[in-house]
């Protein structure tokens, strides 16, 4: 058994090719992680059911209750599943997977894209089949080809900031349970924004943050886009704090990246 | 530099926060030649490593690869060699086809070529039958043959493997053995690092022992075996007054002495007449022997023949002045 050395050759390298294969890889691990993904659905789904049958009749919204609250859901399904993307990242640091990459010269940006990568597939996955239930029960857009187009690019938009802020929030935890925190900060964000209830119910002390936080912009536009209602500033506000985010996110993680690295 | 050399360290230093981990390490191993770092947990082995591979920066010190600098260099370093590191590197989740089929695609295999250099290496390390099944199933033996398969795919001509058999039964001990023997064979180059000197012995043309920091012996492992005796005769001694008279025959030849076991650790070679002619010296009269076993010197023994003191985990302080073998 001989195995020839490529003596002092150097292998060739190709950062788009490894970004590719670590996409690959990402994707194929989630979609063999079935709980995660039953989870990331069910969980929404189940909060969609619960606040369209349960609470909907108590709340006023001045239109039928589901309409409201699905593009709530949608973001609040978008934030659960963008953030599994920390539980990866922290999964392969403490690993040691990481190491056989460097030692590879494979970047960490191609390392992370693909984690980030993957968490777009699986949301999408995610919203189609929310979005069905939804159609099931009841729930029927106004949005024709255009607006659908804008919606599922605020969608996009969102779900590569969650992504970008969960990657680097998993290379700061130092266990995957540390990093599944994430998820629930990211459960909470909703709940103090227009996504369930109208922000003017809420009491006027919380108005300032609801009002200012980056999920109401991001609803209302999707809102607006899928069923009519006025979008405002909202929409540029949305792109603005998704673009912002992506970009703090992005240096941070490399930040992040080099330090654990060092 | 000379031109047949793969790796040369001098004046490595390492320290995390206040611990001073590596304080002054020099290496030179020759291209295509099995080297290994011998040292108790915590003395710096994987520090050392991951240095070399890139992964880790020193404090002081140069150390170049393949003739690269590790530091300026680190790019084309890792194109030429690959790491296993002391625990398995490969996705659970994925078939351990799949997970050779990313390394292939890493090094920039496409397509066939990819899928044929795994289906090459699984037939290699007896894993074809595995090589369909998710790598989470493996056995841990398994998972080490796939993380050293795995770091194979690219034939790199430097590799290192941390640790490659702590933690295997005999059997994949000595299959993971072969496989560095036939590597080396084929003019690749390897530095490992391991806990046993019979480990050491058998794979290594050199051997270097780190301790403290810093490389106290270094030499080939017939060199080494003369300094620190390959075999140690254990003594149990009938009573307490045996054993005095037992510990005072042997004089320095006393590896070791445990007077609550009435145990005494000679050094020998393991031959049946030095066993014979050392019996018949410290007991002449056939009294003070009550049992006695032949074992290999563990790592233990060098230590306390090389160092003076037991190899402990993790201790780090400056030691003794190297011992060239
Ligand atoms: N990232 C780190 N931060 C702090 N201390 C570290 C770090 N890495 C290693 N150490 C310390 O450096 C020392 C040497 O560690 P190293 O892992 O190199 O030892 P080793 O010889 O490989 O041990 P083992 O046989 O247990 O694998 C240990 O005391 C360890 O605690
Ligand atoms: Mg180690």
């Amino acid at each position: 058994m001989s195995e020839p050395a490529l003596a002092e050759r150097d292998r060739p390298r190709s950062p788009t090719g490894d970004t590719l294969t670590m996409v690959r890889r990402s994707v194929r691990l989630s979609s063999r992680n079935l709980e995660a993904m039953l989870t990331s659905v069910m969980l929404p789904a189940m909060i969609m059911l619960l606040f369209v049958y349960l609470f909907g009749g108590a709340i006023e919204t001045g239109t039928a209750y589901l309409t409201y609250v699905l593009p709530g859901v949608l973001i609040l399904c978008m934030g659960f599943v963008s953030a599994q993307t920390a539980v990866s990242v922290t999964q392969d640091m403490e690993e040691g997977i990481i190491d056989r990459f460097r030692s590879m010269d494979v970047s960490g940006a191609a390392v992370l894209g693909g984690h980030v990568a993957a968490s777009a597939v699986r949301n999408t996955v995610a919203t189609v089949i929310l979005l069905l239930i939804a159609v099931l029960i009841g729930f029927r857009p106004t949005a024709g080809p255009v607006e659908w187009l804008g919606a599922i690019g605020t969608l996009l938009l969102f779900v590569l900031a969650m992504s970008w802020l969960a990657a680097a929030f998993g290379l700061l935890a130092r266990t995957p349970e540390g990093a599944n925190g994430f998820a629930f900060f990211v459960m909470f964000l909703p709940y103090p924004s227009s996504a369930f209830v109208p922000i003017e119910t809420m009491p006027g002390w919380l108005h300032g943050f609801a009002r200012n936080q980056p999920v109401t912009p991001v609803i209302e536009t999707l809102r607006g886009l899928l069923t009519g209602t006025p979008i405002g500033n909202s929409a540029w506000l949305a792109a603005g704090w998704c673009a912002g985010l992506v970009l703090v996110s992005t240096v941070l993680a490399a930040v992040l990246f080099r330090r654990r690295t060092a | 530099m000379a031109v047949d050399l793969a790796i040369e360290v001098a004046g490595l230093e390492k320290s995390f926060g206040a611990v001073s981990v590596l304080s002054g390490v020099d290496l030179t191993v020759r291209r295509g030649s099995v080297f290994a770092l011998l040292g108790p947990n915590g003395s710096g082995k994987t520090t050392t490593v991951r240095i070399l591979a890139t992964l880790s920066r020193a404090d002081a010190g140069v150390a170049r690869v393949a003739g690269l600098d590790v530091v300026h260099d680190r790019h084309r370093v890792r194109r030429r060699i690959s790491l296993t590191g002391q625990y398995a590197a490969i996705d659970g989740l994925q078939t351990g086809e799949e997970n050779l089929r990313m390394m292939a695609w890493l090094c920039g295999l496409r397509g066939r070529q990819a899928s044929e250099r795994a289906g090459e290496l699984l037939d290699r390390f007896g894993l074809a039958d595995a090589g369909r099944r998710r790598v989470k199933t493996y056995s841990g033996g398994m998972r080490r043959r796939l993380d050293l398969a795995a770091s194979l795919v690219g034939r790199p001509s430097v590799i290192f493997l941390d640790e490659p058999t702590t933690g295997l039964d005999v059997r994949s001990r000595q299959a993971m053995w072969e496989v560095v023997t036939d590597l080396a064979g084929s003019g690749v180059t390897v530095f490992l690092t391991t806990q046993y000197l019979e480990e050491a012995d058998r794979l290594a043309d050199r051997v270097a022992v780190l301790d403290g920091g810093r490389v106290i012996a270094e030499g080939t492992s017939a060199e080494l075996k003369a300094r620190v005796a390959g075999y140690l005769l254990d003594l149990t001694a009938v009573d307490a007054t045996a054993f005095g008279e037992l510990v005072r025959a042997a004089g320095g030849r006393a590896a070791s002495t445990d007077p609550a076991a009435l145990n005494l650790g000679v050094t020998t070679d393991g031959t049946a007449p030095d066993v014979r002619a050392l019996l018949g010296e410290l007991d002449p009269a056939g009294e003070r022997i009550g049992h006695f076993t032949i074992r290999t010197a563990t790592l233990d023994d060098v230590f306390i023949t090389l160092t003076g003191h037991a190899a402990e985990p993790g201790h780090t302080r400056p030691t003794e002045e190297t011992v060239h073998v």
